[in-house]
């Protein structure tokens, strides 16, 4: 339908710069109109509604008005450069205007009727001063506290925010959350274009933060409970469906600092796809993961290593044991290790220190170790949800990501990590094999997208001189690893020499017996000569008796002695 | 009635009224019968227009119209309304106790 109209009958909207908020709200407040921002203590009114007018004022050249009924303009000036905005520069730049209205219940009484000409002529004087074209007013139900008529207060909100419209202002109006309705004194049903809910919930000792667009008159808006945070860059809204899957794809493959891996994977693994690492405790996850990272400081490109388990010099450390130098990259920074613990400030905030490293440092490779700290104590959609928004963020940048996964010991796969194993590209499972009184490690396979690879199980194991992957030995026993295969290796090794000694052994019986023939023919020769000479010397004693009647020609020499 | 006209204060009184409402006309009214009545010839009452004089209006903190500010004599004091509830108004001067 809203294709169908000229684009200058669509409602106009006001963007506000907000990381996310802009996507699900599809372009941004509505142009002009009041929008109600509501929630409980602690949910982050007030910095979406100032920071709707510091964005204002700095990406769209729309000064603000902030009428502040809660914290005086010296605390608004703290709050704001914690995300890193000068509110007093703005202030003197006339870019932004803070009145800050005081209503001490102690100093007021009523008496008959009244109105709020006094806050309306303010406020007006305020917006002219500036020529602002957004207002946000936090909180004004405090009014409700200050003067006790309510049914005088109401009515004359309900002309502030008709006043307002009148005026073409954008405002944001922020309201404390009820149990029963949406405002503790119902004021979503005078500001009835835009309503946004924010929430802080806990879960397990764990605080999230969630932003819903509970109603958008004349709008298309995305319908989800959002999570976001509060980072240092203010609030960012974290759209998961609306994250897009249209990433170009890299034909390139990249070793994963392993070669036997990179053969199993049919050449390496795919510049920026994501691959998940899985296995239990002990099995060389961090190791694998490291001598990724160090393959690609190798290469010329950057690393970036999360651990969420291990300090930087704990790792730096045990990778020297196996053989992996990380020091000389760490020196000449083209790796960096970051440790931290997540659940410490919150999953989005843990998220958002994610992607602000990641953006600061600019790598190639990322690593997240384990990726399983995330799930510790924490719901599975959500951890879920922050997961494909770190996949799609790294996808779209090119950067290619490695996620360990610890796994329970006994325990084949678990639920989270066979969802998040649906997300990435690459599977790669190390597996503790027990044999014969030992433990081995096997490393298989289960999916990598795009690419023939391995289903064999190869016997991983840590050398000194690195990681050694070892073709499985297959024996008549079936897979062998470990002491197991070494122990057929050398029953066979024997059974070869042993055979190796049986032909040498018949070789030399087949000469003896040779030497032995012609030893027995010599003697027979000779046996034979002497048998001839004297055979010849009996017929030369018989022929010397018959006085020689004839000559006889004997093939015999003349001069051999009879 | 003794204690307060052999009262020494001067009472600084401030009262911001919106043009010429029917409110603002009352209130007026009000405070000038309540003062002639129990604050003779010490009270100072100005009569602001919010739409004249705003800056001053901002510097008293007002929002509602009319309001009524009681400067001096300490503590300051504000009553919103037509003052057509002299208790409310007694209260506002801080003249509940002595009355």
């Amino acid at each position: 339908m809203l294709t169908h109209l000229p684009p200058e009958q669509k409602l106009p909207k006001s963007p506000t710069g907000i990381d996310g908020l802009d996507e699900i709200t599809e372009g941004g407040l509505p142009k002009g109109r009041p929008t109600l921002v509501c929630g409980g203590p602690g949910c982050g009114k007030t910095l979406l509604a100032m920071e709707f007018l510091i964005r204002g004022a700095i990406e769209y050249n729309e000064p603000g008005v902030f009428v502040a009924f809660e914290e005086t303009p010296e605390e608004l000036a703290q709050n704001v450069a914690s995300i890193g905005f000068d509110l007093p520069a703005l202030v003197a730049e006339g870019k932004i205007l803070i009145d800050y209205i005081h209503l001490d219940p102690t100093e007021f009484e009523e008496s008959g009727s009244y109105d709020l000409s006094g806050l309306f002529i303010r406020l007006e004087q305020a917006i002219h001063r500036i020529r602002a074209r957004r207002v946000a007013l936090d909180t004004v139900e405090v009014l409700f506290s200050g003067l006790q008529n309510a049914a005088i207060l109401r009515a004359e909100l309900r002309r502030l925010f008709r006043w307002l419209k009148e005026k073409e202002v954008t405002a944001v109006i922020t309201a404390e959350r009820n149990e029963t309705g949406l405002t503790r004194y119902g004021l979503e049903e005078y500001v009835s274009d835009c309503v946004i809910l924010l929430e802080h919930l806990r879960t397990n000792q764990i605080a999230t933060r969630r932003l819903q667009v509970i109603k958008y008159r004349g709008s298309r808006h995305g319908t989800n409970a959002y999570p976001f945070i509060i980072g240092d860059t203010g609030v960012n809204v974290i759209p998961i469906t609306s994250v897009g899957l249209d990433y170009s794809a890299s034909a390139e493959r990249i070793s994963s600092g392993i070669p036997a891996l990179d053969d199993m994977l049919g050449g390496g693994l795919y510049r920026g796809s994501t691959v998940l690492l899985s296995g239990a405790a002990g099995t060389g996850k961090t190791t694998i993961s490291a001598g990724f990272l160090e393959a690609a400081c190798r290469r010329g490109e950057k690393g970036l290593f999360f651990s969420f388990e291990e300090s930087p010099a704990q790792i730096v450390r045990n990778m020297q044991s196996v053989g992996l130098k990380l020091e000389p990259w760490l020196e000449k920074e083209t790796l960096r290790i970051l440790a931290n613990r997540p659940p410490i400030d919150g999953l989005e905030a843990h998220l958002n220190f994610i992607i602000r490293q990641t953006l600061a440092f600019q790598p190639d490779c990322v690593v997240l170790d384990p990726i399983s700290g995330f799930l510790f104590n924490t719901q599975e959609t959500e951890v879920k949800g922050l997961i494909i928004r770190l996949i799609d963020f790294m996808k779209a940048r090119g950067i290619t990501l490695l996620m360990t996964s610890l796994t329970r010991v006994l325990q084949q796969v678990d639920h989270t990590e066979a969802a998040i194993s649906s997300l990435a590209d690459s599977w790669i499972v190390v597996r503790n094999l027990e044999t014969i009184g030992e433990r081995t490690r096997g490393i298989y396979i289960v999916k990598s997208r795009g690419m023939a690879h391995s289903n064999e199980v190869r016997e991983f194991r840590l050398t000194s001189e690195g990681v050694a992957l070892q073709e499985m030995y297959l024996g008549p026993e079936g897979v062998l690893s470990g002491a197991a295969r070494r122990a057929r290796m050398a029953q066979d090794q024997a059974e070869e020499q042993a055979r190796q000694l049986e032909i040498a052994r018949l070789q030399e019986t087949l000469e003896s017996k040779g030497k032995i023939l012609k030893h027995r023919l010599a003697v027979m020769q000779a046996e034979f000569e002497a048998e001839k000479a004297e055979i010849l010397g009996q017929i030369a004693r018989l022929e010397q008796k018959q006085n020689k009647p004839h000559k006889l020609t004997i093939p015999v020499d003349e001069d051999r002695p009879g | 009635m003794d204690q307060l006209t052999a009262g020494t204060d001067l009472y600084t009184l401030r009262l911001y009224v919106c043009g010429s409402t029917p409110a603002s006309t009352r209130a007026v009214a009000n405070v000038k019968a309540a003062c002639e009545k129990f604050l003779p010839n010490r009270y100072d009452l100005s009569i602001i227009d919010l739409y004249q004089n705003p800056a001053q209006a901002q510097d008293d903190r007002i929002l509602a119209a009319p309001t009524l500010v009681k400067a001096a004599p300490p503590p300051v004091r504000r009553c919103v309304g037509d003052l057509s509830q002299t208790d409310c108004l007694f209260s506002a001067l801080g003249l509940n106790g002595e009355v």
